[in-house]
């Protein structure tokens, strides 16, 4: 069993690597947050060496005697340091392209949650919303004027819809010459 | 009931090109779904009867406990009867109804039929939650029709009110059968009727299946949304607004009547909520001009009564309750039906308009008749039964003063019934005598309505197909005939109430005898017919009286405020500001790990200060570098700092024996510094100063609380194993099944190969990202061979050639010459710009690269074995690209790696999860290792792990990343430097900001 008491040394130095990415990581330059996501990187990477109990000979069977130090927080810590390389080059993309577009690598402030926070302040809607203003008819007088895609009733001479229902109630033809439509307005 | 279920989902699915077929006579073929249901549950009447009705049970999700359950009782059965009947005969209707060419038939069609199917779920359910999940269904179902004519604005305002109060409602119903579910330990809805729960649980579930109830049924104070729903076509009122969906909110109660009603807060809900909403809509009804909205009020009327009549708790009012239902689907589906035929027929459904419909029509003012003598309760029809079962019921309730204030109630409802009910057959269809000698003297002059008043002319009439008649004239005729046999409904209809536990059996009948109840009737009838009488009066006064605050304008301030709170609560918490974010969840982050490390942490028994005197030296540099990096104000700075740190941490690795990390850490640091390079080329030299020292004070606390809280962790975490650690047994694992002795490496290729396919999943992602950044609208650009490049030798020329006077043009002396141009040390070295050259780069790396790749090889295959494997490899080959790229611009790049890095990252990730499924082929799991032992001749034993096409997938996913990454961030960039591309929008902005 490895021992598991924990290394002073380590655990200083994990402790200003995470103070130190963390003021970084408050700045807005894109660059000093990301060099501080990178510091808090190793600061848990370190942690996980720490977790993983005392130094010992490398995890490699049959090489050297002694305690073997604990090759799975190893392994986790690999795959760490390569995908820290991947988002590492992937948010300096991110500030190529905010150099490209606006000329510094600033993080700005959230434009439409800036706006949605002026608007609360003085009890505006933030989006246009007809369909919950307070004013106007009531729903059921609306309603009222509601009128459905009806048919026409009986057409002399038929059309397409009316053949196979041709003979309307009370046999004749209705009076009026227009019909009613039935078309909403 | 499964297969019905799947018919009603496959009519619906296909409905919409069957009408693109037929046209709107596919309603008719529709039609028989829902008939198939009423067939079913009409053959099974007399085992329903004995209570021996079909169950099934279908197992959904067994890990919830979730089954697709089944059961078809007596109310099961009516409600089937119901839901099917009217449902098929509204279908027929609308063919005829429609206009041939009406839009969106096909949509309406299938969301139709799929609420019919889903009605029929909801009814049939035997599981509390599918029943849910069927109620829900209709909700949506019923949204979408309400709807229907989605491009007015009335419409989708009373689908979202309806969808918006029924959901509240269903949601609060979910809360209380979750609470009944696991108070009673099943959700099988017969058992838990059969065994209620009681206690606190059981009432606070009872209060929220109350509410669904309210809302659903459309009871005081969320009644507003069903007139609001009349700005749905007439059919889906008739189907959902009174038939069908309405109900649901009644067979509820009628489900959870007989284990309920005796339940003092059920009783006051149910009585209190029924007897004001059956006031309440009858008070509005009487009046309404419009002939739909006469009948909505009406209907919210009806509910209250139904809601009442099956949650009073006695048989005789369950029974009436059961009889009501049936009757009000009959007379009120009839109805709208034939309010529907009078609006196609005048295009109007005002009643102050029409006159003389009745001497036009008298089919289907005959059914209207019939139907609405059933309303009032007009003897001998369904109506009349029920009501009359009902007053009688209640006039026995043994509660009291409970039971008079209720049968008050009722009989003051059903004079307000009576009321509407004439006043309604009246508008509809009478010829009205002062409308036609007022129009006779209005023809003379112009027309009012062009003049904008309200059009007092009668409407005029034309002749709807018969196609529209009939269904309600069946409707309305069924009303008559099942009234006829008294007897039989009480027959069909009680065994549902005698689940009820308590009163004496209630009886069907149409002929009672001189009752106390019949003079009642006699007298509601009396009182109703003189309101009528003086209906105009009655209208003038409730116009002037006062209305109290419009239920829908309180929805509507209230959906304001909700808006307004919502805002405010994201403007307080949605800041936009990253820091913010970041530092809320850091200080989150300390105070609770901080404080649960502090109260409940237990300390380490000894501390050692370190393994190796070395590690003092490592640390003392990563603490160094990271302090100073954070100060720097300079970018390029404080990037070489980091590099320093990571050496450093690297150092710390391999101290404490971990040969892997430390060669993979040195590595991505490099390579990390070149990218970091690449870019901050880009990039102003110093960053931009922070105006306000306080806000650093305050990142700084946070920092250091931060780094405190980790240092806390970091000193119990390793104490806090109590476990032998999973990796003790890795060691031999890795030998036995992974086939090489690299721990590490084994466990990456082979113990954990999921989580690094995971892993390379997520570079090759970042990889495309990176290329899709900066080529934004392409994967990629062309690769650079040498035999494109300019003559003029441009590469990163950009900068002053002090020498230039000394140089011969190298072109024009090797012509002059006739040397060769292969002769070269680097093969595109000649397209870097002269003063950008060193032949002393040059020579080392002609010398080094393939050294580099040789070594890259060997760690591949060695790493299985020692240190190494494919991320080192990869980084290897990375970085003697990178060199080449340093040596020789991007055209050496290209001729270095002259492919796409899509093409390596793709195959990289299908060797090494495809390679996984080559171990199926030998009987293993996925992913597992092959060993594979071969002695050829000369060159020895071979010993073959098939994981090692797994680490040469890593390899080239890893080489793919960093050739993205130098093609994009290195090449393309500079070839926009070249071309001037990256600055032109910069000085065309600075212009305009001048």
């Amino acid at each position: 069993m490895i021992d598991m008491s924990p290394n002073l040394v380590l655990v200083v130095a994990i402790g200003v690597l995470f103070a130190a990415g963390v003021y970084l990581l408050l700045e807005r330059s894109l660059t000093r947050v990301l060099i501080g996501v990178i510091l808090i990187g190793n600061g848990a990477n370190l942690l996980f060496l720490v977790a993983g109990g005392a130094a010992g000979r490398p995890p490699i069977v049959g090489r050297g005697s002694g305690p073997m130090s604990d090759p799975l927080p190893q392994a986790m810590v690999l795959t760490a340091i390569v995908i820290t390389l991947g988002m590492t080059a992937f948010l300096l993309a991110l500030a190529y392209r905010s150099w490209q577009l606006h000329r510094h690598d600033e993080v700005q402030d959230d434009l439409e949650d800036r706006r949605i926070a002026r608007l609360a302040a003085v009890d505006l809607l933030a989006t246009r919303d007809t369909d919950i203003d307070v004013a106007g008819a009531t729903l059921d007088e609306e309603a009222e004027l509601a009128r459905d895609e009806t048919d026409e009733g009986v057409v002399v001479g038929g059309d397409l819809g009316g053949t196979d229902h041709a003979r309307g109630e009370g046999g004749r033809p209705h009076a009026s010459g227009d019909g009613p439509g039935g078309d909403a307005p | 009931m499964l297969a019905l279920l799947l018919a009603h989902a496959v009519a619906a699915l296909v409905a919409p090109a069957l009408v693109g077929w037929l046209g709107r006579r596919a309603f008719v073929l529709l039609a028989t779904v829902p008939a198939a249901a009423v067939v079913w549950a009409l053959s099974l009447t007399s085992r329903v009867q004995h209570g021996q009705g079909p169950t099934e049970v279908v197992d959904w999700i067994p890990s919830l406990g979730l089954q697709l359950a089944f059961r078809l009782d007596t109310l099961g059965w009516l409600m089937t009867v119901v839901v099917g009947g009217v449902g098929a005969l509204v279908l027929v209707y609308c063919s005829g109804y429609f206009r041939a060419g009406a839009q969106g038939l096909g949509r309406f069609a299938c969301v139709f039929v799929a609420f019919a199917g889903s009605m029929l779920g909801l009814v049939l359910a035997d599981d509390m939650l599918l029943m849910f999940v069927f109620w829900e269904l209709t909700t949506v179902t019923s949204y979408l029709l309400i709807g229907h004519y989605a491009d007015r604005k009335p419409s989708r305002r009373a689908a979202m009110q309806a969808i918006v109060i029924t959901t509240a409602g269903g949601l609060a119903m979910l809360v209380g059968l979750l609470l009944l579910g696991h108070a009673a330990g099943t959700y099988r809805l017969s058992e838990v009727i059969a065994h209620p729960p009681h206690g606190t649980a059981a009432t606070v579930a009872i209060v929220c299946l109350v509410a669904g109830v309210v809302t659903k049924s459309a009871l005081i104070p969320f009644h507003f949304w069903l007139p609001a729903a009349m700005a749905a076509p007439t059919p889906v009122s008739a189907y959902l607004h009174a038939a069908a969906m309405v109900k649901a909110g009644v067979y509820l109660v009628a489900r959870f009547g007989p284990a309920y009603s005796s339940d003092p807060t059920w009783r006051w809900l149910i009585t209190t909520l029924g007897c004001a909403t059956l006031l309440l809509g009858g008070y509005r009804a009487l009046r309404q001009h419009d002939l739909k909205l006469v009948l909505a009020f009406g209907t919210v009327s009806q509910l209250g009564l139904l809601v009442l009549l099956c949650g009073l708790g006695t048989r005789a009012t369950a029974l009436a309750g059961l009889a009501m239902l049936g009757a009000h689907a009959m007379f009120k589906a009839a109805l709208f039906l034939v309010v529907g035929v009078v609006d196609a027929a005048t295009g109007t459904r005002d009643l102050r308009r029409l006159s003389g419909v009745g001497r036009e029509l008298p089919l289907t003012a005959t059914a209207g008749a019939l139907a609405t003598a059933s309303m009032i309760g007009l003897p001998p029809f369904a109506g009349y039964v029920a009501k009359e079962a009902g007053l009688e019921g209640i006039a026995h309730l043994d509660r009291g003063w409970v039971g008079p204030v209720v049968l008050v109630a009722v009989a003051v409802g059903s004079v307000l019934t009576v009321g509407y009910g004439l006043r309604l057959w009246w508008g509809a269809f009478a010829t009205k005598r002062a409308l036609v000698t007022e129009a006779a003297s209005q023809d003379v002059g112009l027309t009012i309505a062009e003049a904008g008043t309200p059009d007092a002319r009668p409407a005029p009439i034309s002749h709807p197909s018969l196609v529209l008649v009939w269904p309600a004239l069946i409707l309305a005729v069924l009303g008559l005939a099942v009234a006829l046999l008294p007897h039989l409904g009480e027959h069909l209809l009680a065994p549902y109430a005698e689940t009820y536990p308590e009163g004496e059996p209630g009886h069907l009948a149409l002929w009672a005898g001189w009752t106390p109840t019949l003079a009642l009737t006699i007298g509601i009838l009396g009182v109703g017919a003189l309101l009528f009488a003086i209906r105009d009066r009655v209208e003038a006064w409730q116009s002037g009286a006062y209305r109290g605050p419009e239920a829908d304008r309180v929805y509507r301030r209230a959906m304001r405020r909700l808006d307004d709170l919502a805002a405010d609560v994201t403007a307080l918490t949605q800041r936009g500001s990253l820091p913010f974010y970041l530092g809320l969840i850091l200080v989150v982050f300390a105070l609770a790990v901080g404080g649960v490390t502090i109260a409940a942490a237990a300390w380490p028994q000894s501390v050692r200060a370190w393994d190796t005197p070395g590690q003092l030296v490592f640390a003392a540099f990563v603490v160094a570098s990271a302090v100073l990096a954070a100060r720097s104000r300079r970018r390029l700075k404080a990037v070489i700092l980091l590099g320093v740190g990571g050496y450093s941490v690297a150092g710390l690795f391999l101290l404490q024996g971990a040969p892997d990390l430390a060669l993979t850490q040195v590595l991505t640091e490099t390579v990390t510094l070149v990218v970091f390079v690449l870019v901050l080329r880009k990039l102003p030299p110093y960053f931009s100063d922070r105006p306000l020292a306080a806000s650093r004070w305050v990142r700084l606390g946070i920092g250091v609380a931060v780094g405190l809280v980790v240092m806390g962790v970091a000193l119990v975490a390793p104490s806090a194993r109590v476990h032998a650690p999973v990796s003790d047994a890795f060691a031999q694992e890795a030998v036995e099944f992974g086939g090489g002795t690299n721990i590490v490496n084994v466990t990456l290729v082979d113990i954990r190969a999921w989580d690094t396919v995971g892993e390379i999943s997520v570079l090759l992602v970042a990889a495309t990202g990176i290329a899709s950044l900066v080529f934004v609208s392409r994967r990629s650009g062309a690769i650079f061979r040498a035999a494109d490049a300019d003559q003029d030798r441009a590469v990163w020329g950009g900068i002053d050639d002090p020498m230039a006077a000394l140089r011969r043009p190298a072109s024009v002396a090797r012509r002059a010459e006739g040397r060769a141009v292969d002769r070269e040390w680097l093969s595109a070295g000649r397209t870097l710009a002269p003063q950008r050259r060193s032949v002393i780069f040059e020579v080392v790396v002609r010398l080094l690269f393939h050294t580099m790749i040789v070594y890259s090889v060997f760690l591949l295959f060695s790493g299985h074995n020692a240190p190494g494997g494919g991320f080192a490899a990869g980084l290897v080959t990375g970085i003697a690209l990178i060199v080449r790229y340093l040596a020789g611009g991007r055209y050496e790049l290209g001729e270095a790696a002259p492919v796409q890095p899509g093409v390596l990252l793709g195959t990289g990730l299908f060797l090494s999860a495809g390679v996984g499924l080559v171990a199926m082929v030998f009987g293993k799991q996925v992913l597992e290792s092959v060993i594979v032992d071969l002695h050829p001749p000369v060159i020895g034993d071979v010993h073959l792990v098939t994981s090692v096409f797994f680490d040469v997938g890593v390899f080239l996913v890893v080489v793919g990343l960093v050739l993205d990454i130098l093609r994009s961030l290195g090449a393309e960039i500079d070839r926009r430097e070249e071309q001037g591309l990256d600055d032109g929008p910069l000085r065309s902005r600075q212009r305009v900001r001048r």
